[in-house]
């Protein structure tokens, strides 16, 4: 019987890796994500078969529990909030290694317990509790529950490394005593308040980061709960988990020229809101207002437009209504193509689901490498909710908090167009010197609002 | 400890094939792929069966029925929500007549 668990958990690690290596294009990424599922299913069943049935009753509350709020989350969640429940999903998976693990320490599976399970053991239970309470931070604060804006406290990063401290005394006094029940309880409450003193510093502009690392630890602490039962498809797919959210930390935090460090511990960022935050101060330069109809009427003349969609335009909720408006100029022979920085959006790739969803095709949808040489040959750059992924300063501006961090280039298209509700500067607080450039028109107002002007005036011409 | 170093052995190599792998996923599908990893490592409801699997209602058999339910959440939940977002990705350019 060994041998059929073994065997067949290796055959669901395999598949866990195909449906992974299947998730490389948009074309597969559907079969990819079935692979995975027949994994995770073939995982279950048997550990199910082997372990014989004891408890059906324990077990069939659980699972149908469990998959129940999931389903009905999976189905009611809107796009616009799935940062919110990758980050509430990163905190499930915490704890579900937390209980997991002090299960296994109140009743062992092998005996005696040996001084490797028992380091694992406190590993588990740390991982798992840091995920748990910093995911619910990072929910709390994507959600609007709590404010976006960085939480300093006195002393903090000293308090932070008190507590790490205070987990590694806990974990020599557990390994001395394991039969102390107070020890890992200790371990579990002080991980609880390093997960949240470890986040809340974070500011809200940060938390796509944040997310993408707690999805690697949420990996870390599954593949921890397999070193403890040595259950290795628990720590191949882990391991998969918590390779792929620290590839995406990595990424987002290139795409902001930050780095890891400033992210975790910088405290950058005022508040939440959805980018207009801070005025752009005290310039009285002249910026060259237009209205929706203006707009209609350049859009009616162009060959190519290039749309730099930001999260404003999810806050408006105009993307759909963008959608049509693409699809009148592709009509008309217009080349019409999509800009995505990589920090659009509230989470890595968030973007392409927003835009997805109100029906654009994927082939319109462009990275920033494979388009920033496209922009000086482009009639209108259309900037809808967006400002620091398109703020020259980041080029040239040595002190300029956005200094190194990629752009896309809008300035070198012909006509630089931008939706946006007012003159304020993004998260960064940095002017746009765009703003005031003799080929920006500035079209004020709410973005939905905006976009359904330019419709309407583009089929008015038709 | 001859398991330990199996377990890191395993460990290490499926972190190298994991940084190979997902180095290739585009932006394009970098929110599923997170919501995907989320169902992924609800792979601990392995762990999770196995402590909840007895016929009593101690306290590490109920700590199971827990994990089973927080962890099934984001099986199900993850697996669902991304492929409804892979349902949304299309390719074809779909051009309106007559709008």
């Amino acid at each position: 019987m060994i041998y059929l668990e073994q065997f067949t958990y290796l055959l669901a690690s395999a598949l866990f890796i195909i449906g992974l290596k299947y998730l490389g294009s948009a074309k597969t990424a559907r079969r990819g994500n079935q692979y995975s599922m027949i994994a995770m299913a073939v995982a279950i069943v048997v550990t199910l078969v082997v372990s014989g049935i004891a408890g059906p009753i324990q077990i069939i509350v659980g699972m149908v529990a469990g998959g129940l709020i999931g389903g009905i989350v999976a189905k009611k969640i809107e796009m616009t909030s799935m940062p919110q429940m990758v980050a509430l999903f990163n905190g499930f998976g915490g704890i579900a290694s937390t209980l997991v693990a002090y299960s296994e320490y109140l009743e062992p599976t092998t005996l005696p317990v040996t001084l490797d399970v028992n380091i694992t053991l406190i590993l588990s239970l740390f991982i798992g509790t840091v995920t748990l309470t910093g995911s619910l931070i990072a929910f709390a604060k994507l959600q609007g529950l709590m404010p976006g804006r960085p939480i300093v406290l006195p002393l903090h990063q000293i308090l932070n490394f008190l507590l790490m401290l205070g987990v590694i005394v806990l974990g020599v006094m557990y390994i001395m005593e394991p039969a102390i029940p107070m020890w890992p309880l200790l371990i579990i409450a002080v991980a609880a308040v390093f997960g949240i003193t470890f986040v809340i510093p974070i500011g809200g502009a940060d938390m796509p980061v944040v997310i993408a690392l707690l999805n690697s630890y949420s990996g870390l602490a599954a593949s921890a709960t397999g070193f403890v039962l040595s259950n290795n498809v628990l720590i191949i797919a882990g391991a998969l988990v918590g390779a792929s959210g620290l590839i995406l930390t990595q990424l987002m935090c290139q795409a902001m020229n930050r780095s890891l460090f400033n992210v975790l511990f910088g405290a950058v960022g005022t508040d939440d809101s959805t980018g207009d935050a801070g005025v752009g101060g005290g310039e009285q330069k002249t910026v060259t207002r237009y209205t929706a109809e203006d707009a209609g009427m350049i859009m009616d003349t162009v060959q190519s437009v290039i749309i730099v969609p930001g999260y404003g335009l999810a806050v408006a909720q105009a993307q759909h209504v963008l959608n049509e408006m693409a699809e009148i100029l592709t009509a008309r022979g217009i080349d019409v193509k999509y800009a995505i920085h990589p920090v659009a959006g509230r989470m890595p790739g968030h973007m392409n689901v927003l835009l997805a969803e109100a029906n654009v095709p994927y082939d319109m949808l462009y990275e920033m490498d494979d388009i920033n040489d496209e922009f000086q040959n482009t009639d209108v750059a259309l900037i809808i909710g967006a400002n620091d992924v398109v703020n020259p300063s980041a080029r040239t501006k040595k002190d300029s908090p956005l200094y190194g961090m990629p752009i896309l280039n809008v300035d070198y298209a012909r006509t630089v167009m931008f939706v946006k509700r007012s003159m304020g500067a993004g998260f960064a607080g940095e002017a746009n010197p765009l703003f005031f450039d003799d080929k920006t028109m500035m079209v004020f107002g709410d973005a939905k609002a905006v976009v359904t002007g330019l419709v309407k005036v583009l089929k008015e011409n038709e | 400890m001859e398991s330990l170093i199996v377990s890191i052995y395993v460990f290490t190599l499926a972190v190298f094939v994991g940084f190979e792998l997902v180095t290739k996923v585009p932006p394009l599908l970098h929110t599923p792929l997170m919501s995907g990893s989320n169902a992924i490592s609800g792979i601990t409801v392995v762990g999770a069966l196995l402590a909840a699997n007895a016929n009593n209602w101690k306290v590490s058999t109920i700590l199971g029925v827990l994990a089973i339910a927080f962890a099934m959440i984001n099986v199900i939940g993850g697996f669902m929500v991304t492929d409804r977002m892979l349902g949304m990705f299309k390719k074809d350019k779909k051009v309106e007549k007559g709008a």
